[in-house]
């Protein structure tokens, strides 16, 4: 059985100097959380993870995606979603706009309006499809943020500090709707974060990173 | 070298044949019609621009030619393009297919083979110029030879504003006191600008009490001793001049807005028409009046001619035709068009083309054809040539 | 494909450029086979060197872009360092902002007419207070030592600078800077020009470099306000490069290299300026004073800079009035009356040269456009920015003096029988289009958040769905900008119109020039206005489209 994200052997090298290295199995429905100082290159793991990484650095290891290696895949085939401190919802289009962005493509326009509806009624954001995000609450677009990523249908979930915006009671809320989603779906977690308060809340493994370069 | 000499005994014949002839009026018209005619030609002046803009109305109605106009600050510049396409061997379809021509333009252009023709005296208009009365056959003494048709008569005129500056002046050396005793008040256009020139040879025309040897190609031996008096005379009236000499006006119609506005009181025009139009436009306040000097002033024709590589010859030739048209010629002279002097002979039209002319108001600057008296005869190219490239050295490159 | 555009994009800037070079290089040693010359032979130096006005024009053509560059800096420097985060620094930011897009023609004809000895000021002021009753004969406009035509160029470069100082500070934080400096009890001005000037010069150095070889090499603007016995050395080369005695286009190219030279020279002695002005300040600070004459100063740069920008709105206005005059002389303020004759007379015409403007300018920055957002997401895409190299290559065609370059391209597009008219017309205006364009979008395009793009693609998008459905929506408003700023330089254009286009193609620009030596003030006036509208109606749209279309989102508004 092979389902859940395996990060095996990943180093990561700037200036061929090792930065960090990670080998853990996240199995479906676990949350691996990954703390360190700022600067370690906690969010650069995240963008090897997704495809994004930048030239001046250089990774190394496999990545497994439910027993598929995705290493070598460009960004948008690997299935895995990711949330930011900011929601980075696109500020020229609706809500609903948004959503169905990121819906993979298929069905009739009701039915994938029907299902945007009911994906904010999940969510108690039903009504909000033709809203301006630009208008919205900062719980209001996190929730939104969740929704469009959930709709993709990833197979993992990265989130890199992606409730550090959020005051100390929306904080807890929203970090418990993405948590639970995340079990419900089963989906392998990734977080990365400085906050003990979030790493308490996942449960899991916590990784704490080291900085591997001197300086 | 080999290669091109023979490319050149192969292309050279052609030019000898004017293709289509023009004495074969049908053809060329048939031909012309959906061609389209790029004239070169200077740009500065509105009225200008206005008449050129309704020639090619006109022949677009009646001969399906398209005129454009391209519009020049230096006739020079065209005479550059048809040089470089030359070099660059372009000699089928150059950029230009008619230009507004000055005479040392011509005899330059002549001379190097770079001119379409002859083709003047073969179009049906030829008939009602007055070959005889006017110079169009010669261009600054150089011989035309067909290689060019004319289409306006100018003479120099002097424009003073009455208000101002109420007597006129007969001759250069009266200026020159006039300038002295009003300094700053009189000036001429940037040699080598046309008009200015005109002003250097009018002056030296009129101080030489025998200009005939101007008539003649000058010499290394007697250019120095018959321009000697011309030098004195600038190097008196300079420090004289509107901005003592420092500055001038880059054209004549840019001597309009100074007179206007109360800077001049005297310039020059080659146009005895323009002052009245120049008033019509508001441009000139309505006390301009003109004056030639006593013993007359230079005149010319003005030319048209066809580069020997434009692709566009039947046009050109149709619209070089229609420009000696009573129609055209009537309406250049129209002081509230263009006020230029027609080449026709009057005694050659119909009654009823003769009216069109009758019926014109000279306007109230524009001196009447007894009035412009004698025409004095243009030096040849040479003198003006040097005259200018002197005048450079002596007055336009500062101290 | 994307791959090749960026290499695509320099062989278009740089290859007219070099072309051109070789193509005036050859003729200036002599070598015309045309005119029956070969070279090699010195003898076009030579001839340039017997020239007697040559010494007069190179001291103007140095002088003039050494002055104006100076000025227009000095007073931008003192502007940004005496009131930058002030009200009204904001208020001379918004007026500056549309002005850079005046082209120099019109702004130049709009300064001619106001301090002209007959012009606005001079009647404002006559006869009461003057007593002249008609104009002085003083040699105000076209005067020898070029200060009309410094002062057209000021006018001009000092909102190009301003907006090019204020794009630069956004990286330098200098809030913070200021904060500490005036914490640590220095005034304002002070504060600034020791903490924040030196950070925000190695930003505007590029463009500082570009002011000074435009002004040294500009026509258009010398020929309406520049002296003319002799004028500068760029006026004098088009005049030999268009005489028919072909001997002196050799002359004409052997002095467009040694404007070539000039140019460099006179960068290289700015850069020498540079150290020695970076030693003085170097002292300056280490002397701890804390900048007693401060307020004055402020306030004086605040004169100049909105005298700067009153005259080129003065002027356009002059145009203006001229442009529905009656019979109108010296001294009256305003016309005798107002008439629509001008307008009827040249509005069609205007109109139609307005058109084939516009399809010019169109063109050339639409393929400028292709160009440039190709390379920045191949850019992107690779993660290799932009070098230091690649700047200066940017920037290489706005400082190599086009007089240098675009008579000897008019050759070789002759000699390749290339058909004149429009489309080369395009190409050469595409050179001076691109660098803008690039360097107008290359900031916006990059501190956009690429996360977006990391989220899109994590939501399954293909990178050219990210490209066209985020970025160029997103970026909308910048990019029209670049729209705007590209039309407002291929508008502008004078000289790569008027040699490559072999006279066919007229814009707004070549025909306001070509009406400057007619005199005609009403039509001037009728031009110079068309050629201003051609550039302020995209900067226009460039503000309302946005506006209106992402009317309803907010976050596109901040």
């Amino acid at each position: 059985m092979n389902k859940g994200l395996i990060l095996r052997k990943v180093c990561i090298l700037r200036a061929g100097i090792p930065l960090i290295e990670v080998d853990y199995a996240i199995a479906a429905g676990e949350i691996l959380t990954v703390m360190g100082p700022s600067g370690v290159g906690k969010s650069t793991l995240l963008a090897y993870l997704t495809g994004t990484l930048a030239t001046t650095f250089t990774g190394m290891g496999q990545v497994l995606l439910d027993g598929l290696d995705i290493t070598k895949y460009p960004p948008h085939a690997r299935r895995i979603g990711i949330l930011f401190q900011d929601d980075l919802l696109f500020p020229h289009m609706s809500v609903g706009t948004n959503l169905a962005f990121g819906m993979p493509p298929g069905g009739s326009k009701a039915s994938r309006l029907a299902q945007i509806e009911e994906a904010l009624s999940d969510v108690g954001m039903a009504g909000f499809a033709d809203r301006d995000p630009g208008t919205l609450s900062g719980g209001q677009k996190a929730r939104v943020a969740l929704v469009r990523m959930l709709l993709s249908n990833p197979r993992a979930l990265l989130l890199d500090e992606a409730f550090s915006r959020l005051d100390a009671e929306l904080r807890a809320q929203v970090r418990d709707l993405v948590f639970q989603t995340a079990k419900k779906r089963a989906l392998p977690v990734l977080m990365v974060t400085h906050d003990i308060e979030d790493a308490q809340d996942a449960g899991g493994t916590i990784i704490k990173l080291k900085s591997l370069s001197k300086g | 070298m080999k290669h091109f000499a023979f490319i050149a005994a192969l292309v050279a014949p052609t030019f000898l044949l004017a293709n289509p002839s023009p004495s074969d009026w049908e053809a060329v018209t048939s031909e012309a019609s959906g061609q389209t005619v790029y004239w070169n030609a200077w740009g500065g002046s509105t009225t200008t621009n206005d008449f050129l803009a309704w020639v090619g109305g006109r022949v677009l109605e009646d001969y399906g030619v398209v005129l454009e106009h391209v519009k020049l600050t230096d006739t020079a510049a065209a005479v550059t393009r048809v040089l470089s396409e030359k070099q660059a061997g372009e000699d089928d379809d150059g950029a230009i297919d008619m230009i507004w021509i000055n005479g040392s333009n011509f005899a330059a252009m002549k001379d190097a083979d770079l001119l379409f023709g002859p083709f003047a005296e073969q179009m049906p208009n030829w008939a009602l110029v007055d070959a005889d009365g006017k110079t169009v056959q010669t261009d600054f003494t150089v011989p035309v030879e067909g290689f060019e048709s004319p289409w306006a008569m100018a003479q120099v005129v002097f424009v003073h504003n009455t208000a101002t500056m109420p007597d006129s002046i007969g001759s250069m050396d009266a200026l020159l006191e006039w300038a002295q005793a009003n300094p700053g008040r009189f000036s001429y256009p940037q040699p080598p600008d046309f008009l200015g020139t005109t002003f250097l040879k009018q002056a030296l025309v009129d101080i030489l009490d025998d200009p005939s040897e101007l008539q003649a190609a000058a010499t290394d031996e007697n250019y120095g001793p018959v321009t000697a008096p011309l030098w004195v005379y600038l190097d008196a009236l300079t420090p004289h001049l509107w901005r003592a000499g420092r500055a001038y006006p880059a054209t004549g119609t840019a001597m309009f807005p100074l007179i206007a506005d109360g800077e001049l009181d005297l310039s020059i025009s080659f146009s005895p028409g323009a002052a009245s139009t120049a008033i019509a436009n508001f441009e000139l306040p309505d006390t301009v009046r003109t004056f030639v000097l006593e013993k007359g002033t230079i005149g010319n024709a003005s030319f048209v001619a066809i580069p020997y590589n434009s692709g566009s010859t039947a046009g050109a030739m149709v619209v070089a035709n229609f420009l000696m048209s009573p129609e055209a010629q009537a309406r250049a002279q129209d002081p509230n068009i263009l006020g230029y002097g027609t080449v026709l002979n009057m005694d050659a039209l119909t009654d009823n083309d003769r009216s069109k002319f009758d019926a014109l108001e000279l306007g109230i600057a524009t001196l009447s054809p007894a009035e412009l008296g004698s025409v004095q005869a243009e030096p040849h190219p040479s003198w003006m040539t040097r005259i200018a490239d002197d005048w450079a050295n002596r007055y336009g490159t500062g101290q | 494909m994307l791959r090749f555009l960026p290499a695509l994009t320099l062989l278009a800037m740089l290859g007219p450029v070099v072309a051109g070079l070789w193509g005036t290089a050859l003729p200036a040693l002599g070598h015309l086979p045309a005119a029956g010359l070969t070279g090699p032979s010195l003898d076009p130096f030579w001839d340039l060197f017997n020239w007697a006005g040559l010494g007069t024009a190179v001291r103007l053509s140095v002088m003039v872009g050494l002055v104006a560059t100076s000025v227009s800096l000095t007073i931008v420097v003192f502007i940004t360092a005496g009131w930058s985060g002030t009200r009204s620094f904001h208020i001379l930011e918004r007026m500056l902002s549309p002005l850079l897009s005046v082209p120099h023609a019109a702004a130049a004809f709009g300064l001619a007419f106001l301090i002209a000895p007959s012009g606005w000021i001079s009647r404002l002021l006559s006869p009461a207070f003057t007593g002249w009753d008609r104009p002085p004969d003083l040699l105000i406009v076209q005067d020898p030592l070029g200060l009309a035509m410094i002062a057209g160029l000021v006018i001009k470069e000092v909102p190009f600078l301003l907006l090019m100082t204020i794009a630069a500070m956004g990286q330098a934080q200098p809030r913070r800077s200021l904060l500490v400096a005036q914490s640590l009890g220095y005034g304002r001005l002070t504060g600034w020009l020791k903490t924040v000037f030196p950070r925000v010069y190695t930003q505007i150095r590029l463009p500082v470099y570009v002011v000074i070889a435009y002004s040294m090499s500009i026509v258009d603007v010398a020929v309406i306000l520049g002296p003319s016995t002799p004028p500068t050395l760029s006026v004098q080369i088009v005049k030999w490069m268009s005489d028919p005695d072909l001997s002196m286009r050799l002359t004409g190219a052997a002095a467009a290299l040694l404007q070539l030279a000039l140019v460099i020279g006179a960068l290289g002695f700015w850069w020498c300026g540079e150290r020695i002005v970076a030693r003085l300040g170097h002292q300056w600070i280490i002397s701890g004073r804390r900048g007693q004459f401060d307020p004055s100063i402020r306030i004086f740069a605040l004169g100049l800079g909105s005298i700067s920008g009153a005259a080129i709105l003065f002027g356009l206005a002059g145009l203006a009035v001229w442009s529905f005059a009656a019979f109108w002389s010296f001294p009256n303020i305003l016309p005798d009356g107002f008439t629509l004759r001008t307008w009827a007379r040249h509005g069609p015409d205007a109109f139609a040269t307005l058109g084939e403007t516009f399809l010019v300018a169109g063109i050339a920055v639409l393929l400028a456009l292709a160009l440039v957002l190709g390379c920045l997401e191949a850019e992107h895409r690779s993660g290799r920015g932009l070098t230091l190299r690649g700047l200066w290559l940017l920037y290489l065609p706005l400082l190599v003096p086009q007089t240098a370059f675009l008579p000897g391209l008019q050759t070789l597009l002759l000699n390749l029988g290339a058909d004149v008219g429009r489309l080369p017309v395009i190409f050469a205006h595409l050179v001076f289009v691109l660098p803008y364009v690039f360097l107008s979008l290359g900031d916006p395009w990059r501190s956009w958040d690429s996360r977006y793009a990391t989220v899109a693609s994590a939501l399954g998008a293909r990178p050219w769905i990210v490209f066209w459905q985020v970025r160029v929506p997103m970026l909308l408003r910048p990019i029209l900008t670049a729209t705007a700023v590209g039309i407002a330089v291929s508008v502008g254009q004078y000289l790569a119109t008027l040699l490559i286009g072999g006279g066919r193609v007229s814009t707004l620009t070549t025909e306001a020039v070509a009406l400057a030596s007619g005199g005609d003030r009403r039509a001037i006036g009728v031009y110079g206005l068309m050629q201003t509208l051609a550039a302020l109606v995209p900067f226009t749209l460039a503000l309302i489209i946005p506006t209106v279309l992402w009317r309803n989102r907010r976050g596109l508004h901040e």
